[in-house]
């Protein structure tokens, strides 16, 4: 690995935390914050490795007592509580989009970048976060279902749609993923 | 911005090295998992409480905060149990995650950000035989730190000059019309960095002596 991807590294990391700064759309009794923004963008945009050890990073920021959370969390604290299976997921969520975008990667438009970010931020999000919801709150399957992913999928849809728009657009100007060997052979 | 939740005392649970309070701090959470009876978790917690405000000397609002932060959560779990299970069942986990959540927050208020970064690099030590560089892992998470008032300042600039062009800076449209630029103009700082550093030679740390220079 070289010293460019640990820059991208940190920089991902750095910019999780930034979106933490962003203040929360309220829709009703439902906080959206955009700070998932960044760990869809982290995998659309660095690929599968650089996006979870990004992500990585930024957990271990939160870890070692920073206040890049919303509303300035932050501290072991935030993983003794029952929302941590969510923020665990966001480097393995990074790495799936990272793995479908590098797939995509040759036609890569914004269906398909939508596809990816919805996999990875929505789909593998709430699949690692619910269980351990359930489990640390000792709540019942289907009120964790409800209160910890229903309410909030409408606002992540929304989220993926402007991740992948954002990826597209910078792809366009500012590469980051290689082009695979094979589609340069081809052409 | 302040960089840190980290709070400066003179006390015995500061001087205790990062090390042993995070493995203190995984210790409380296994016993209050293993064994979740009342006279352990209220135990467990005058103890918590105890530590932070007595012997550390923090000030109340730091453990304030966190109790504030979970509150909402912990009043809206309480009423669920009540629901679905016993008064009993729904005292112990509320009590239960509020004591991990100060405990935590004990910890992290004690520690400085540079204590916990040598942990984590002492820790990584092991995984230099899988080609990972303990060493590169503070580097990474200086730039980290370095890059977070970077971006806010950079999309600040970007904020107000296309404001001062008529355009929206507002809700979620502001939201992508800002990131992009901001992203190009950031991964192309990012490229900047890692050049300077190359050049200074920070590709130059030894891995350990005699060993492969992948990683």
């Amino acid at each position: 690995m070289e010293t460019k991807d640990l820059a991208y590294i940190a920089l991902f990391a750095a910019i999780t935390a930034a979106l933490g700064l962003v203040p929360a759309v309220q829709v009703g009794p439902v906080p959206i914050t955009a700070q998932t923004l960044g760990v869809m963008l982290a995998g659309a945009i660095l690929g599968a490795r650089r996006g979870f050890l990004s992500q990585l990073l930024f957990l271990v920021l939160v870890a070692i007592g920073l206040p890049v959370l919303p509303g300035g969390g932050g501290g072991l604290a935030v993983f003794a509580g029952a929302t941590a299976g969510y923020l665990i997921s966001w480097p393995i969520a990074a790495f799936v989009i990272g793995l479908l975008t590098e797939r995509f990667w040759v036609r890569y438009n914004l269906a398909r970048a939508t596809v990816a970010t919805v996999v990875g931020g929505i789909l593998v999000v709430y699949a690692i976060g619910v269980p351990v919801l359930s489990a640390v709150a000792g709540l019942p399957w289907s009120d964790a279902l409800w209160f910890g992913a229903a309410i909030f999928i409408p606002g992540d849809l929304i989220k993926a749609v402007i991740a992948a728009a954002i990826a597209v657009q910078v792809r366009r100007s500012y590469p980051v993923i290689d082009r695979p060997r094979r589609a340069v052979a081809v052409r | 911005m302040t960089l840190a939740l980290y709070v400066p005392r003179a006390s015995p649970v500061h001087r205790t090295p990062a090390g042993w309070k995070l493995l203190a701090l995984a210790g409380l959470s296994a016993l209050v998992f293993t064994a979740p009876t009342l006279p352990v978790v209220c135990g467990a917690l005058v103890a918590v409480v105890a530590l932070g405000l007595v012997v550390a000397r923090l000030p109340v609002a730091v453990l304030g905060r966190e109790t504030r932060a979970v509150l909402w959560w912990l009043g809206a779990l309480f009423a669920l149990h009540l629901l679905v299970t016993d008064v009993l069942t729904g005292t112990l986990t509320v009590l239960r995650l509020l004591t991990l959540v100060l405990a935590a927050a004990v910890v992290t208020a004690t520690t400085r950000v540079t204590a916990m970064v040598a942990v984590i690099e002492r820790v990584c030590r092991p995984l230099e035989w899988v080609g990972v560089r303990p060493a590169r892992i503070g580097l990474v998470i200086a730039m980290a730190l370095r890059f977070i008032p970077l971006i806010s300042e950079r999309a600040g600039r970007i904020r107000q000059a296309q404001a001062a062009r008529g355009g929206s800076v507002r809700g979620l449209r502001g939201l992508s019309t800002t990131l992009v630029p901001l992203l190009v103009q950031v991964l192309q700082l990012a490229h900047t960095v890692s050049e300077a550093l190359d050049a200074r030679g920070a590709d130059d740390v030894p891995l350990r002596r005699g060993g492969p220079r992948a990683a």
